[in-house]
């Protein structure tokens, strides 16, 4: 589950305050947005890599206001996949779970699992450079999910993917959020992806959250 | 004007672009003479000496111990730069705090000062109570670890720079993505960051080397001109000079020349190798 209750933030020059929202539990919502309303840094805001002016974060059920980003088990999958450039796909997979110190077969079993899951099996061994935009988001997709995180958080995923892509992950989004019943804020403009992957649609226009449907 | 003046037909028939020739050739003539004139330079010097003097100055065991020292004490400084410039530089690139600007023009103080003033103000640092108390120690002035201060004055300034310019290069996101799969800053740095900027610390860590082994003015005056004692390359050159020995000069000019090549060419073969290496994998 995720909740905003009353939470002030500040995006740039300007705040935006008394915002609220609520994703239950397994559930997909899709926050929208024109561009440089805020929509990122309420995202930011979550993932705890920008402090709360005021107001409550709720996660699952426990108040991570103050929790740092490391330990608020959130995924997070920025608008440009933000690949770490020196690492291979397998280490990608690996990371989270590399930095708490989980067992070799365990971690070995899960990049598996997770290749298998977004079908990127034949580019374990590759680094981003020589990746397609589609797979550069698998892999950040992947990433983010590894340490089985109780909520995903995805900044416009598919904004810089052409047409065929969009629409090849956005099916995946779909299947995979499903499959591992995360719980999601996917950040977008676009309508039409809102359409096809939300169980809840927000709309933030001058400076309020408004649910739209669901 | 009617409109049908302004079909694009009629338009683009009218419109004619004058060469580029001119332009190129401009910019050709500009850059050479600057070329040219560091060539011609090189070649001065080249005709300036033989090989046999240039192998007699190299016998001598004044500049032997100068060659020895210059190559040492770069490296020091090298390795110090580095040293102070990694985390200088990430703080200045990743953090905002009150005086910054503050800070950031005084790290450009030592590009900015005349490097005779920076010998000069080391000097009297070292003659104040709190100098006098390091010297009780290690000797600094007019010794050989005066030498190291004096180049890395300097050299880490340029360094700074480079690994501050280097950070800025890359994206905070992907520090904030290990943030979020369970690192602390710390770990972020070391696993994500520092493995990115192994061309950034080698291209900082040669611009201070090369920097140092050209650094004359502090040394001077902080550390003197002895012989046998702190006499580093620069140095060498100075007292063939003062006592006429213009060939002993050169050749120890030409050998700075070599070097400086030396760097820029390592630095080249590096810079270009790392991404081929990243696209074939």
């Amino acid at each position: 589950m995720i909740a905003l209750e009353d939470v002030t933030v500040r995006a740039g020059t300007f705040s935006l305050r008394g915002i609220s929202l609520e994703i239950p539990k397994g559930h997909y919502g899709v926050l929208m947005g024109r561009t440089a309303c805020g929509k990122t840094t309420i995202l930011e805001t979550l993932c705890g890599l920008k402090p709360a002016r005021a107001g409550r974060i709720l996660l699952d059920g426990r108040d991570a206001t103050h929790l740092k980003a490391a330990e608020r088990g959130i995924g997070y999958v920025p608008q440009d996949g933000a690949l770490f450039s020196t690492m291979t796909v397998r280490r990608h997979l690996a990371f989270a779970l590399e930095i708490r110190k989980a067992p070799q077969e365990t971690i070995q079993a899960r990049v598996a699992e997770l290749a298998e899951l977004l079908g990127i099996e034949r580019i374990l061994d590759r680094k981003p450079p020589g990746l397609s935009g589609g797979e550069q988001q698998r892999v950040a997709l992947g990433r983010a999910l590894s340490a089985r995180p109780g909520i995903l958080c995805l900044d416009e995923p598919l904004g810089c993917l052409d047409e065929e892509t969009h629409d090849e992950v956005c099916e995946l989004l779909k299947r995979v959020c499903r499959e591992v019943a995360v719980t999601t804020l996917h950040v977008t403009h676009s309508m039409s992806e809102a359409r096809k992957l939300a169980d809840r649609i927000f709309r933030i226009e001058n400076g309020t959250i408004t649910r739209v449907t669901g | 004007m009617t409109a049908s003046s302004l079909a694009p037909e009629t338009a683009s028939a009218a419109h004619r672009v004058r060469s580029d020739v001119p332009f190129v050739v401009c910019l050709c003539l500009l850059g050479s003479v600057y070329l040219l004139l560091i060539v011609a330079m090189l070649l001065a010097d080249l005709s300036f000496t033989t090989v046999g003097s240039f192998l007699a100055a190299l016998r001598s065991p004044e500049i032997r111990y100068a060659i020895r020292l210059s190559l040492i004490s770069c490296s020091m400084t090298a390795l110090l730069s580095l040293w102070i410039a990694v985390p200088i530089g990430y703080l200045m690139s990743r953090y905002s705090f009150r005086g910054k600007a503050i800070v950031d023009a005084a790290l450009d103080i030592p590009i900015v000062l005349p490097p005779l003033v920076i010998g000069l103000s080391l000097l009297i640092l070292f003659r104040t109570a709190a100098g006098r108390f390091v010297e009780w120690f290690i000797p600094v002035t007019y010794a050989v670890p005066g030498i190291i201060l004096a180049q890395w004055m300097v050299a880490c300034a340029f360094a700074v720079r480079t690994m501050r310019t280097t950070f800025d290069q890359i994206s905070p996101r992907q520090e904030q993505v290990a943030l979020t799969l369970g690192c602390s800053q710390s770990q972020a740095f070391w696993q994500i960051v520092l493995p990115q900027t192994r061309r950034g610390i080698l291209a900082a860590g040669t611009l201070a080397w090369a920097r140092a082994l050209g650094e004359f003015g502090p040394i001077l005056i902080f550390s003197g001109a002895t012989r046998m004692r702190t006499e580093v390359m620069p140095t060498s050159v100075f007292l063939e000079l003062s006592v006429g020995n213009i060939e002993a000069a050169v050749a120890v000019s030409l050998l700075m020349v070599i070097a400086a090549v030396a760097v820029l060419l390592l630095v080249r073969i590096f810079g270009q190798t790392e991404p081929l290496k990243a696209n074939q994998v």
